[in-house]
């Protein structure tokens, strides 16, 4: 199969980004607007999936509007040679939607390993938390809860195109639903 | 409005749980959910399309991992309180700033940066301290730990 240009990958990224439509074949619209076959533009999508670039690709879901009113960003000092271990432990629970190590900066910043924690209140993040410290024995790690306060912007992630094929030179950007880096 | 269980038919909780991760490779991927739970596709896109408008499905789509398309990082800031407001109005003009929460702590300015690459990313982050006077923490993802059970919608 003849490669695809980047630009029409681009074009397949953000409209993957922006939703399949709900119709029987979902794939024939995106195909026709970039002269491709249905069957290439499954192909891309598998390409990108075993590229390990895509996260999740299929219902993407509302957390907030099924309960889980209430989240906190859980930050952890853990030891340098635990991280591997407690990081393992921590990234299974079902209110937890993400587990990063990142690094410490030191003086002001010593915490390593951040995870995002769901609740159907704050005091359930708080529970939650506290049931994660139990399974994963955290009793003598220092941590703190960061709940989010006022939302300043909120939007998906846009990229300008390095691929800019209009004849204006006017910058094109890309949209991609990236996960929380 | 939130949705407790009450609200979904068996079919609309199968829709919710078993297609987080993987939609099949299929020209009609409605039409094999249909065949899976035997019931019309006309049913299953009715059904789709109902959870997506009260508001509980987001998309039928893609979310692109971290640092897979492009570069991204997570950046943090310590803002007096009563200038919290302008110095997260001037962050959020720029482009490149996607999410911008107030969190409770002292670093009480947090915000998600995209950039094309690595160069690019760093003269943001550069220009924003600068133009804020205030420093970033530069907090990048370095391991990801998350083991994807998919968000597992508990019925009660």
């Amino acid at each position: 199969m003849a490669l695809i240009s980047q630009h029409k990958e681009e074009a397949i990224i953000d409209w993957l980004s922006h939703g399949l439509p709900l119709v029987s074949r979902p794939y024939q619209a995106i195909a026709a607007q970039l002269e491709l076959t249905e069957q290439q533009i499954l192909a891309v999508i598998q390409n990108l999936q075993q590229q390990q670039k895509i996260k999740r690709f299929g219902v993407i879901v509302h957390h907030r509007k099924l309960g889980y009113k209430a989240n906190g960003m859980v930050v952890w000092d853990i030891a340098d040679n635990q991280v591997e271990r407690l990081g393992q432990c921590m990234g299974r629970f079902d209110y937890v939607t993400l587990c990063y190590q990142r690094p410490r900066r030191l003086p002001t910043w010593q915490y390593n390993l951040f995870t995002m924690i769901h609740g159907q209140s704050r005091q359930a993040v708080i529970e939650n938390t506290q049931k994660m410290i139990k399974a994963c024995q955290l009793e003598a790690v220092n941590y703190e809860i960061l709940f989010s306060k006022q939302c300043f912007k909120q939007r998906g992630a846009q990229y300008q195109r390095r691929t800019n094929q209009n004849t204006q030179n006017t910058p094109e950007f890309l949209n991609v639903k990236v996960a929380m880096p | 409005m939130t949705h407790t269980a009450l609200e979904f038919s068996d079919l609309e909780k199968h829709l919710l749980n078993d297609y987080q991760q993987n939609l099949a490779p299929s020209i009609t991927p409605y039409a094999d959910m249909a065949a899976r739970y035997q019931v019309s596709e006309k049913t299953i896109l009715n059904s789709l399309q109902h959870l997506q408008q009260i508001g509980v499905i987001s998309r039928i789509g893609a979310v692109f991992k971290a640092n897979t398309i492009g570069v991204s990082t997570l950046a943090a800031m310590a803002v007096e309180p009563s200038k919290l407001k302008f110095i997260a109005d001037i962050v959020s003009t720029y482009q490149a700033v996607n999410h911008n929460y107030e969190r409770e702590h002292a670093y009480n300015l947090w915000f998600v940066l995209t950039a094309t690459d690595q160069t690019e990313l760093e003269q943001i982050i550069s220009d924003i301290e600068q133009k804020t006077g205030y420093s970033i923490l530069n907090l990048p993802m370095i391991k990801d730990y998350y083991i994807n059970l998919g968000f597992k919608l508990k019925w009660h």
